[in-house]
């Protein structure tokens, strides 16, 4: 395992140059929030604002030609990136949430009955939560929950365990979870759930950013992921889906652009992709996302994940070594970048405070999975999370400042003074 | 209160500066030396809290929390006769913001009439509090105050209002206070 070459990726990043509000040099290690922007994706997409754009797929002049070829590339490059086998599989949508929203919609409301069961891991992000319980208020089906062991772990017993106890209409679940780190056998579970018969989602928000996703090995049904992880925009994100399943489903969304033909009697829906991209889709985020995708590429996926290990494997080894600190998550072989962490006696928000004096930015809270930090028994942890820019002296710089926390806020004896009395002497 | 088309129109010089004109940002604090949030002050209120218990006598009580960080605030005031609060007492769980501000309120304020509760603004509390704090801090720092505001409005052993202040929505006497969620991002 070697690290990346981050003195050349730095100088691709333009914001990680700065310093932060104390004066400190910025080390950002929030990235499985949010990624930061290499100037290949800003100057693709100030490129396109400067010198073609259009809407797409509607006028006939050369604006609009060089867009919609420029859009439509980028969709190509997309499928390739996740080896679609064909590129009308890919689906650009607003961001994973909204990619998971048109499947629960769409999908959902077509397939899922009263006592169907929709089954997720206890480690789910909200945004594979909150629309299945959406789903469930609409059609009487239920979520259920796979549980964590006491090491945070999901094994294969157990999922096959769930799957057989309630033969789920939907497995939905996410390639790596966003607070423990875990990166899960995406193929193995597919493969089992399609066993019992199971659709299968896979959500790879915090995957396609460190892993190779191949759509074709992993077999899934849906396969969702965010752009702004990945290095590319906000506001866009993708949605994969089988061919023959996206036909099938009814559109979600309507609007121009979805439809082939409208009369005041009703409408029939355009072919793939453009039956789930209603409305002007995001342009210019498509190019951004297509930029990135191919700097991530060129530097290759495989290394970018080697490089994430060797840094989560040095958080984590610092973490467990400084007294006083928790780290919720498995052990560092079964994660790759991501680590939480609890500091005994101080308050997530103080946490992410303090370290911001250092330079060094972190998440601190629930991260968006209340039900996994309910069934961990605590309200809020710090995450620290690693990318491709990041370095071991940042890493350093972040265990310096947690082995500091624990001595800015213990408890040293110390009285308040009183207003009154301070009042009455002065 | 402002109404909202005031609310748009006051601003005047807000855009003096063409908004996409790129200068580098401005910290609340200027100084270096009062950059720390966790002064002294601060930390003495945190390990050493004014009336932190419950109150047995309480007349008047509600609780308050930040769904997003956890932060939770009780507190039980005691009004006497001429509607002062003889005694004000919390109790809580969360960051050092949120349960040092508590303190430092309740010492502020035991004693005071009703109508001195109530015309103790929200940018008194943060100037009470000290340290500049962003929007996303002030959240942790209001939220005492919220819960002393919502709890002379719920005399204890009556029906009042039971529900349980969330500390999330907007600030009625200042839109600028509040700030973005910590929490809705993955």
């Amino acid at each position: 395992m070697s690290l990346l070459d981050t003195d050349r990726i730095r100088e691709d990043f333009p914001v990680l140059d700065r310093n932060v509000a104390s004066g400190q040099p910025l080390a950002y290690l929030d990235n499985a929030a949010s990624t930061q922007r290499p100037r290949a994706v800003i100057d693709a997409m100030d490129d396109c604002y400067r010198r073609y754009y259009s809407n797409v797929h509607r006028g006939i002049h050369t604006l609009s030609e060089e867009s919609t070829r420029a859009y439509e590339m980028a969709r190509k490059t997309t499928a390739s990136f996740i080896n679609a086998p064909a590129t009308c599989e890919v689906i650009f949508a607003a961001g994973t949430t909204a990619a998971i929203n048109t499947v629960a919609r769409s999908w959902g409301d077509t397939h899922v009955g009263p006592d169907d069961v929709i089954l997720v891991l206890i480690s789910e992000h909200h945004a594979n939560i909150v629309p299945w319980h959406q789903l469930a208020a609409r059609t009487g089906c239920r979520v259920e929950f796979v549980p964590m062991d006491e090491n945070f772990e999901i094994s294969d017993a157990v999922v096959a365990e769930y799957l057989d106890r309630f033969q789920p209409k939907m497995f939905a679940f996410a390639a790596a979870s966003n607070t423990l780190g875990s990166e899960y056998p995406v193929q193995r579970w597919t493969s089992m759930a399609h066993d019992y018969g199971a659709t299968v989602l896979i959500d790879a928000a915090q995957a396609a950013p460190h892993q190779q996703i191949d759509v074709q090995a992993w077999d899934a049904d849906f396969i969702v992921f965010s752009g702004h992880k990945v290095c590319g925009p906000t506001g866009i994100g993708v949605l994969y889906g089988k061919q023959e399943l996206l036909e099938e489903i009814p559109a979600f969304l309507g609007g121009g652009g979805m439809i082939l033909n409208v009369t005041t009697d009703g409408f029939t829906s355009q072919e793939l992709p453009e039956k789930f991209e209603a409305g002007t889709p995001p342009i210019v985020e498509a190019i951004g996302l297509a930029a990135a995708l191919k700097y991530l590429s060129a530097i290759g996926m495989d290394r970018i994940h080697a490089h994430e290990c060797v840094l989560g494997q040095r958080v984590d080894a610092g973490l467990r070594a400084i007294d006083g600190v928790r780290v919720i998550g498995p052990t560092a072989d079964k994660k790759a970048g991501i680590n939480s962490f609890l500091i005994d006696g101080v308050h997530a928000h103080d946490v992410s405070q303090f370290l911001d004096g250092y330079g060094v930015a972190v998440r601190a809270g629930h991260h968006c999975t209340m039900p996994l930090h309910e069934a961990m028994g605590v309200t809020a942890t710090t995450r620290a999370s690693c990318y491709l820019y990041n370095t071991p002296a940042e890493v350093d710089r972040l265990l310096e400042a947690v082995t500091d926390v624990r001595s800015k806020f213990a408890k040293s004896g110390r009285r308040r003074r009183s207003r009154r009395s301070a009042e009455s002497t002065s | 209160m402002m109404t909202k088309t005031q609310a748009l129109r006051a601003p005047v010089a807000y855009f003096s500066t063409p908004f996409y004109v790129s200068t580098p940002m401005a910290h609340p604090q200027d100084n270096p030396d009062d950059q720390d949030i966790y002064q002294e002050n601060v930390l003495d209120h945190y390990e050493d809290p004014y009336n932190r218990g419950a109150l047995a006598t309480a007349t008047h009580a509600h609780d308050g929390k930040n769904p997003l960080c956890g932060d939770k605030i009780h507190i039980d005031l005691q009004l006497d006769d001429q509607g002062r609060v003889a005694q004000a007492w919390f109790e809580g769980d969360g960051c050092v913001i949120s349960q040092a501000s508590a303190s430092m309120l309740l010492e502020e304020l035991e004693g005071k009439s009703i109508d001195e509760i109530q015309s103790f603004s929200a940018e008194n509390m943060l100037q009470l509090f000290g340290p500049r704090l962003t929007p996303n801090r002030q959240k942790c720092c209001l939220l005492s105050w919220k819960v002393l505001q919502g709890a002379l409005k719920r005399p204890v052993g009556t029906d009042a209002d039971p529900i349980v202040t969330e500390n999330d929505e907007e600030i009625e006497t200042d839109p600028s206070f509040g700030g973005p969620s910590l929490g809705e991002e993955q």
